[in-house]
């Protein structure tokens, strides 16, 4: 009873409450309880398919069922599936043909028949999937002609079931890869059905006639005469039905009559829904196979006429595209629109008729567009026209927008214009404020002729006009403004860094007043602007040159009152306002042009130093200057092999350390770098001691790097990489001479630092120690490569002894898959040597976190073997990669993911700007930045081996807008966890 | 399948049945047009309707008429059959069934059609099958009805050897 309730209207949130309980039900003894188990599951699927998706085995359990019962039910599920993914069930054609032939063949008990057909219901089923499985594949539709053949001699007797059947072969044999023979078979069941004196198969036999007469119009040709009969059915669906038919068969020869139909049909219909469908349908056929211009005209009127405003607005956009277009032939376009317009003006003339509103619309355009091919009928009385259905009051407010449009196009052409203008005193007061904008245009045109005439040009719909889209005759204008004290505008993502940077912030405020006083403010404060961006860098150099020639007062006034269309206007004030250059300005600007260029060089430097800093990439050399970094990385660049790996290894590491925007943060991330550099050579000087140097490299934490003292080298690498360059060169030597002091070490070094050269190429973590005896120290550290997280352990031997059959095992986890690199298990350390094993870690299973577990055995010279355990925490974020994938395939893959979660983080002050907080994401978690569109952003990561996931965020003040989409569901919630962690805490 | 309604030739609706989440004021406005629909069409006409993007089946057994609504793809012969198979059902169970039978059973009715079809699919097309299930769910009730009286007058014996 339960379970009836479950397979009903059921909520997707408590599925997986319920899904362990129903999953139970599938192995109950009863098969009715194993029956609705498996629909609830059905009804599951069709609710959320991922999850129930680990269940799929089970359904297989289910198909194989002793139980009919149990087994049909399983079959609705496998429809679904196979219908959304036909490809990954192929292999169980096999068993849907014998089960079919089990059921055709009367295998079965004899309740499950009805009127003597053996489950007719089963049957159809199959056949469905068969039909589905079957498309466009060879191999296996040869799989199924002999039992569709067989059901098709099967079903003779004359009942309705058996028609049901024969029905559901014909289409499964022509949605299969073709085999004549059953074609053939299938031919003539179709001429049964359509022949047939009962309605119902009539109807059944013209839906199987639309859809095989794609593939053989001659059928069709057999049954004309029926189709003719069933056109003048008293049934509308029938009708219906066969205009359905026709529509397909649509060529140019029959179209007029096919047309003539359908517009028959469609003006008696009254329902919506089937105006909309075969309005579109008439539109779409009209388009490609009308035979002459008149009738096409004509057709499109009626449906226009019928169709009105319920039909879908691409109908009237495509029609205005073709005529505005037009064809190749040149007088034909001229004829088509000349009868157009004739025909619309006939249309109006017409008294006391409602036309639909998108109809309106059409005739106004075409009326406004092409009234000048008409000979007999002047502008006027075109505009007389318009101007009487402007008046009326069942016209809507968009049309007559439409309507007031055609009449501006229309009013150069006018000689006399008394009725334009009493038709702008009534709009100039009108309520409508869309209304009264164009009204006001039109006077304003009306007052300049000529401009009048530039902007609206006669049949020239198609070629677009020339704009200057950067604006920059406004230049002059907002100088103007500027030196008056207006704040100059700043691009929004420009307002937002400088908020970010704490210091230095771009002041324009002293070009402004310099510059008032030399009294050629133009030029100054658009370059100004130009900083933000390239584009509006170039408008500013266009807007240096226009500046020249533009007379400024009257642009300004251009911008006042047209503020609707500023650009056209702008372009042609240009042209036709030029006044004359006074000599004297072209000097003065000569002059200022210099000072301009050392401005902007300035602000250049200004700004290239605050893009590093909003990269991030340079938080251990940009806090010297900019300058100095140059000169240090030239150095580098000279220095040994194996310094240069670190220096590299240096900057990713601070590429890492994200939110450190500030100096402060810059000499702390690098601090700590040098602790782990120091800490790495001090594990490979473990001669040393270990307790000694740990000391150091925390003290090499704690405090500022210039305070070390206590070991010269120590404090001369951390000293060189923070400040002077210059010693860095010398400090190699330094650094060497203790190293090559211990003789003995010589060899780790270069293993040491071969095995820096492969962590170098990929982000890796802190050498941890794991745990630690008097003999042994094992520490360990992550590589995230690209395809696996790769742990390293090194072990060191720290006594003066040889350590003997050492061997480091790692637990297997359950989550984990855990493969060792070759080559790395050494039996023996020798004394005072570091010995490192690799293992790389795949997961099996998304989780959040885990431990690694691990022992290291070894033997001291003739003593027993000893045993030393650690563990090695690792989080899902260490098998977090980006995703390189691009937009289009992003919003592929958003759509096929149903797992979402959507949360909002508020943000730390410090990062309250889009490209920080990204920043932060892509390095802290390792995302991929698809696409950063305004204040959103995509971004893209994967969890190894390849589940993706997808994020989405958009920025309001400081808050995030997070949402995730993964195929795997516990995926998002994890890493929302992160982010809100990443994007709160730091 | 969408729905399945079932409605008398006044158009008085007598059973109804949702397999997709709708509200109820679409029900309703649903049933009324459907309802208006199907009782404008004369009995020679064809059983299948196309209204919206769905089909309807229906079919008239006396007084009532049986309608399912299915979708584009579906066989309709089938969905006509289907209808018959629940009718033939109803018949068995109530022995030579009419419309006063589903007005006062028509939680019995339910219960039919609840094990013939679920989620929207044909769930048993055995007639055995399914009238056994329903014999035993009767007999469960009956059961569940008899333990309460037993209990009932359990009660009232102690209520009377108290007193």
């Amino acid at each position: 009873m339960a379970l009836t309730v479950v397979s009903q209207i059921f909520p997707r949130e408590m599925i997986p409450a319920v899904l362990p309980l129903i999953e139970d039900k599938l192995q109950h003894s009863k098969e009715i309880i194993r029956r609705k188990a498996v629909l609830a599951l059905y009804k599951f699927h069709l609710i959320a398919p991922n999850q129930v998706q680990h269940i799929h085995i089970k359904f297989r359990k289910a198909l194989c069922d002793r139980d009919v019962g149990v087994m049909a039910a399983s079959l609705h599920i496998y429809f679904r599936m196979i219908k959304e993914n036909s490809s990954g069930y192929k292999d169980l054609t096999g068993s849907f043909v014998t089960i079919l032939k089990q059921v055709v063949g009367g295998k079965l008990p004899v309740d499950f028949n009805y009127h003597s057909v053996p489950a007719p219901w089963l049957q159809i089923q199959l056949l469905r999937i068969l039909g589905l499985l079957g498309k466009d594949d060879q191999r296996t539709s040869e799989l199924m002609y002999d039992v569709l053949d067989e059901s098709l001699r099967r079903a003779e007797l004359n009942h309705n079931v058996t028609y049901a059947i024969l029905f559901e072969c014909v289409h499964t044999v022509y949605s299969i890869y073709p085999k004549s023979e059953l074609l053939e078979k299938a031919a003539k069941c179709i001429g049964r059905f359509v022949l047939s004196p009962k309605i119902n198969l009539k109807y059944l036999g013209l839906k199987a006639l639309t859809y095989v007469i794609q593939q053989d119009p001659t059928l069709a040709l057999q049954h004309q005469m029926t189709i003719i009969e069933c056109l003048d059915h008293p049934d509308p669906i029938i009708k219906r039905e066969t205009l359905e038919l026709l529509y397909r068969i649509t060529n140019a020869q029959n179209i007029t009559v096919i047309v003539q139909k359908m517009l028959e049909y469609l003006q008696q219909s009254k329902e919506e829904y089937i105006i909309v469908n075969l309005v579109g349908k008439i539109a779409e056929t009209v388009d490609t196979y009308a035979p002459d211009n008149a009738w096409f005209i004509q057709t499109m009127n009626a449906v226009f006429s019928v169709g009105g405003d319920v039909m879908h607005p691409d109908i009237p956009n495509n029609f205005l595209r073709l005529l505005a277009e037009g064809f190749d032939d040149e007088t034909e376009n001229q004829q088509l629109r000349l009868y157009a317009v004739q025909s619309y003006l006939t249309l109006l003339d017409a008294e006391n008729v409602f036309y639909p509103q998108k109809f309106l619309q059409v005739m106004s355009w075409v009326l406004g567009e092409y009234s000048y091919l008409l000979d007999e009928e002047t502008p006027e009385e075109v505009i007389t026209k318009l101007y009487k259905l402007l008046m009326n009051d069942s016209v809507s407010s968009e049309t007559k927008a439409w309507l007031l449009a055609a009449v501006t196009k229309l009013t150069p052409q006018a000689h006399s214009s008394n009725i334009v203008e009493r038709l702008i005193q009534e709009f100039t007061v009108s309520l409508d404020t869309c209304m009264r904008q164009h009204a006001f245009e039109l006077k304003h045109l009306r007052e300049n002729v000529e401009l009048m005439k530039s902007l609206l040009p006669v049949d020239k719909s198609c070629e677009d006009m020339v704009v200057d889209a950067s604006l920059s005759f406004l230049d002059g204008f907002v100088a103007e403004e500027l030196s008056q004290g207006a704040a100059p505008y700043k691009p929004h993502h420009q307002r937002q860094e400088e908020k970010l940077s704490q210091e230095k912030v771009l002041n324009f405020e002293p070009y402004g007043l310099s510059f008032s006083s030399s009294g050629f403010t133009g030029r100054q404060s658009p370059a100004g602007i130009s900083l933000g961006s390239d584009i509006s860098g170039n408008s500013a150099e266009t807007g240096l040159k226009e500046t020249n020639s533009l007379k400024l007062e009257g642009i300004k006034k251009l911008w006042g009152k047209e503020g609707y269309l500023p650009k056209k206007e702008g372009k042609t004030g240009d042209e036709t306002e030029v006044p004359p250059v006074p000599q004297e300005s072209i000097i003065m600007e000569n002059v200022d042009q210099t000072i301009i260029k050392k401005d902007q060089s300035q602000v250049l430097t200004q700004s290239k130093e605050e893009k590093e800093k909003q990269l991030l990439a340079s938080s251990l050399f940009v806090g010297l200057g900019t300058e100095s970094t140059i000169n240090l990385l030239g150095k580098a660049d000279t220095v040994s092999h194996k310094f240069r790996r670190k220096s590299k290894v240096k900057e990713t590491k601070s590429g890492e350390t994200t939110s450190a925007q500030n100096m402060p943060c810059s000499y702390f991330s690098s601090s700590s770098d040098v602790t782990y550099e120091d800490d790495y050579y001090l594990d490979t000087l473990q001669d040393r001691g270990d307790k000694e140097l740990n000391k150091f490299s925390l003290n090499s934490e704690l405090l500022d790097s210039e305070s070390l003292t206590e070991l010269p080298s120590v404090e001369k690498l951390s000293s060189c990489t923070l400040s002077t360059p210059s010693l860095f060169t010398d400090d190699m030597e330094g650094l060497h001479s203790p190293l090559s002091t211990a003789a003995s070490v010589a060899n780790e070094i270069s293993l040491a630092s071969s095995l820096l050269e492969e962590t170098s190429e990929h982000m890796h973590s802190d050498l941890v120690e794991v745990c630690n005896n008097e003999t042994i120290s094992v520490s360990s550290y992550k590589i995230w490569k690209d395809d696996c997280l790769l742990v390293v352990w090194s072990v060191s031997n720290k006594s003066g002894l040889e350590l003997k059959s050492a061997d480091l095992e790692i637990s297997s986890a359950e989550n984990f898959k855990i493969t060792e690199q070759p080559g790395c298990c050494l039996p023996v350390i020798e004394t005072e040597s570091i010995k490192t094993f690799q293992y790389s870690v795949q997961m099996e299973k998304p989780f959040t976190e885990g431990n690694l577990f691990g022992f290291i055995n070894y033997q001291m010279m003739d003593t027993h073997s000893l045993q030393l355990e650690f563990s090695v925490n690792l989080s899902l974020l260490d098998f977090i990669r980006p995703l390189k994938i691009s937009t289009e395939n992003f919003g592929k893959l958003w759509l096929s993911f149903a797992n979402d979660v959507k949360q909002n983080v508020k943000m730390s002050e410090s990062q309250a700007a889009l490209p920080s907080a990204l920043k932060t994401l892509q390095q802290k978690l390792r995302l991929h930045v698809v696409e950063i569109i305004g204040n959103e952003g995509l971004l893209a990561c994967q969890l190894l081996p390849s589940i993706p996931c997808l994020l989405h965020f958009r920025v309001h003040g400081d808050v995030l807008a997070l949402w995730f989409r993964s195929s795997c569901s516990t995926l998002p919630d994890y890493l929302l966890y992160q982010c809100q962690k990443v994007v709160e805490g730091s | 399948m969408q729905f399945m309604l079932l409605f008398s030739r006044q158009g008085k609706l007598r059973l109804q049945k949702w397999y997709v989440p709708l509200s109820d004021k679409e029900k309703k406005k649903i049933t009324r047009e459907l309802v208006q629909t199907v009782l404008a069409r004369k009995p020679k006409m064809c059983s299948f309707l196309e209204w919206r993007d769905l089909k309807i089946v229906y079919k008239r057994y006396a007084s009532l008429y049986f309608c399912c609504a299915i979708e584009d793809q579906d066989n309709e012969l089938i969905t006509l059959e289907i209808i018959h198979r629940y009718v033939e059902l109803l018949d068995k169970y109530f022995g030579s069934v009419c419309e006063l039978d589903i007005i006062f059973n028509f939680e019995k009715a339910y219960f039919i059609l609840d094990e013939f079809l679920l989620g929207g699919e044909v769930q048993e097309t055995s007639k055995k099958n399914v009238l056994k299930a329903i014999e035993q769910a009767d007999l469960l009730q009956e059961v569940f009805f008899l333990c309460c009286l037993t209990k009932a007058i359990g009660c009232l014996g102690e209520v009377w050897e108290g007193s």
